[in-house]
């Protein structure tokens, strides 16, 4: 009963009741993943999935993911190297407090994922499109499931879209 | 959290063997159950994870698709098939819930999700008849906003939240189930229950039953289809009222159309008397608003969603309005 965190084989806790986040906040010590509502309503516990796909920490239950891949902020950044959302977030102030921030960076890099395989969001408005830009609606429906309670969106939205700017509209 | 074992099925036999054999749950991406069995709202003895069970979308030769149960929401929105002919389905499961979730979300446990009616979450503090049998409903005199005006009851006011099971209510969609006896098809109009006097019945699954796939039939007009979805947020929010449509007019006559309703009842709400109210009618501002008037005839609005009335009224009229005017 294996699972890969940030590239390391680590073993699933027994209690099948031990969510993904708590595992990686307890019983890994990888604190980055934050605990937000808990409840699937704020996203900042959001991870990747076999690198590329975002999910909730909270709502997921570490057994279910037994085989997978599971990268975390702290294994974003690659020889020593920032992520370049992550130098983006620093340049554009993309934070205020920087607790919604691992999530909204590991989100930031699904979405990204996302949008190159294609996949629709509400504000498409044409579902037959090969190529979806990141038009300003885009992102912010996107990144919706990614709360910041100090506001601080305006960085946020200019950070990815910086990071993103190919895609840009 | 209540303890419980937890079981990867390997197949839908072996799931449904673990299934009769337990007070067991089946789970698939966790999205409301995780959240269900920590407000210990939901308790069972053992999970059976059914994730990795088919998650494949056949595309068959007449043109229906047959959905595995398994698919995660976001592989179903994007699928091109969904996208080209039943862009009404892919329109729906977009407006619902965040990526994450979406991502997370298999099609079997959306259409089992259930209510996010606050007192029915609030374990401690209110009286809710579907957690606890006859024990009366807080919801009812308290605050109604997003509760039901078509065919609740006075044990449960509560709605149905999916997005996904009000355009599969309109496509006319099949549920395939299992169980150790065998297995069997519904429409997915008819899965789901009234709450009547037994809100904490939910739909017609038998003990151990297993959604396996959903079978959508070939609808030669799906193509002039979609979903609206009116809420408090422009995001990731919970719909007040929803519409999914198709539509085929030949001439400037009606000659087909499907409308369902989500956020105003305790199922998907399929509009037959707007269906039968529209066919060979005159395509028409006047004929939509007198279709949509026929079904919210019946509607018995609570103190706080009186709104719904009409705003289901004005949402039907615009949609079918849209699909009028859409280039297929």
């Amino acid at each position: 009963m294996k699972i890969s965190i940030n590239g390391a084989q680590t073993d699933l806790p027994a209690d099948a009741r031990v969510s993904l986040l708590d595992m990686l906040r307890e019983h890994l010590h990888l604190s980055g993943t934050k605990k937000g509502c808990n409840q699937g309503a704020c996203g900042a516990c959001t991870v990747l999935l076999d690198g590329r796909e975002r999910i909730l920490s909270c709502m997921a239950l570490a057994v279910q993911y037994e085989g997978r891949a599971i990268t975390t902020i702290e294994g974003l950044a690659s020889s020593g190297e920032m992520h370049p959302l992550q130098r983006a977030f620093i340049e554009h102030d993309g934070f205020q407090c920087g607790y919604c921030t691992p999530g909204q960076i590991c989100s930031a890099v699904g979405m990204a994922d996302e949008l190159s395989r294609g996949v629709p969001s509400h504000v498409t408005a044409d579902l037959s499109a090969e190529t979806i830009l990141l038009t300003h609606d885009e992102l912010r429906e996107r990144m919706s499931g990614n709360l910041c309670r100090c506001g601080a969106y305006n960085g946020i939205v200019d950070a990815i879209a910086d990071v993103h700017a190919e895609r840009v509209a | 959290m209540t303890p419980f074992t937890y079981t990867r099925a390997r197949d839908a036999a072996e799931a449904v063997r673990l299934g009769a054999e337990n007070v067991a749950k089946y789970i698939g991406g966790g999205t409301n159950l995780v959240d269900l069995l920590r407000e210990t709202i939901e308790h069972p003895h053992s999970l059976i994870d059914v994730t990795g069970l088919s998650d494949t979308i056949e595309q068959r030769e007449d043109g229906s698709l047959l959905i595995g149960a398994a698919t995660r929401n976001t592989a179903v929105a994007s699928h091109r098939a969904v996208r080209s002919q039943y862009p009404v389905l892919s329109r729906a499961l977009v407006a619902g819930a965040s990526a994450q979730i979406r991502n997370m979300a298999t099609v079997g446990g959306n259409i089992l999700q259930r209510t996010r009616c606050a007192y029915f979450y609030d374990h401690d503090g209110s009286r809710c008849n579907k957690r606890s049998p006859g024990e009366g409903c807080d919801a009812i005199g308290g605050f109604s906003r997003n509760h039901a005006i078509l065919g609740a009851s006075s044990a449960c006011v509560a709605t149905h939240p999916s997005d996904m099971c009000v355009a599969l209510a309109a496509l006319g969609a099949n549920v395939h189930l299992r169980s150790a006896r065998g297995e069997r098809t519904l429409f997915l109009t008819d899965l789901h229950r009234l709450p009547e006097d037994r809100p904490d019945i939910e739909t017609m699954l038998e003990a151990g039953e297993l959604i396996t796939a959903v079978e959508i039939p070939a609808l030669p007009f799906s193509a002039r289809s979609t979903y609206r979805k009116v809420r408090d947020r422009a995001s990731y929010a919970f719909a007040l009222v929803s519409v999914a449509a198709a539509l085929e007019v030949e001439g400037d006559t009606v000659k087909e159309v499907r409308l369902a309703l989500g956020g105003v009842a305790h199922k998907p709400w399929r509009a037959w008397k707007a269906e039968a109210a529209l066919k060979g009618r005159r395509a028409t501002p006047e004929s939509f608003r007198a279709a949509a008037e026929a079904e919210l005839a019946d509607a018995a609005p609570l103190r706080d969603n009186g709104f719904k009335v009409e705003l289901a009224n004005r949402t039907i009229v615009a949609v079918l309005t849209e699909l009028m005017e859409m280039d297929v």
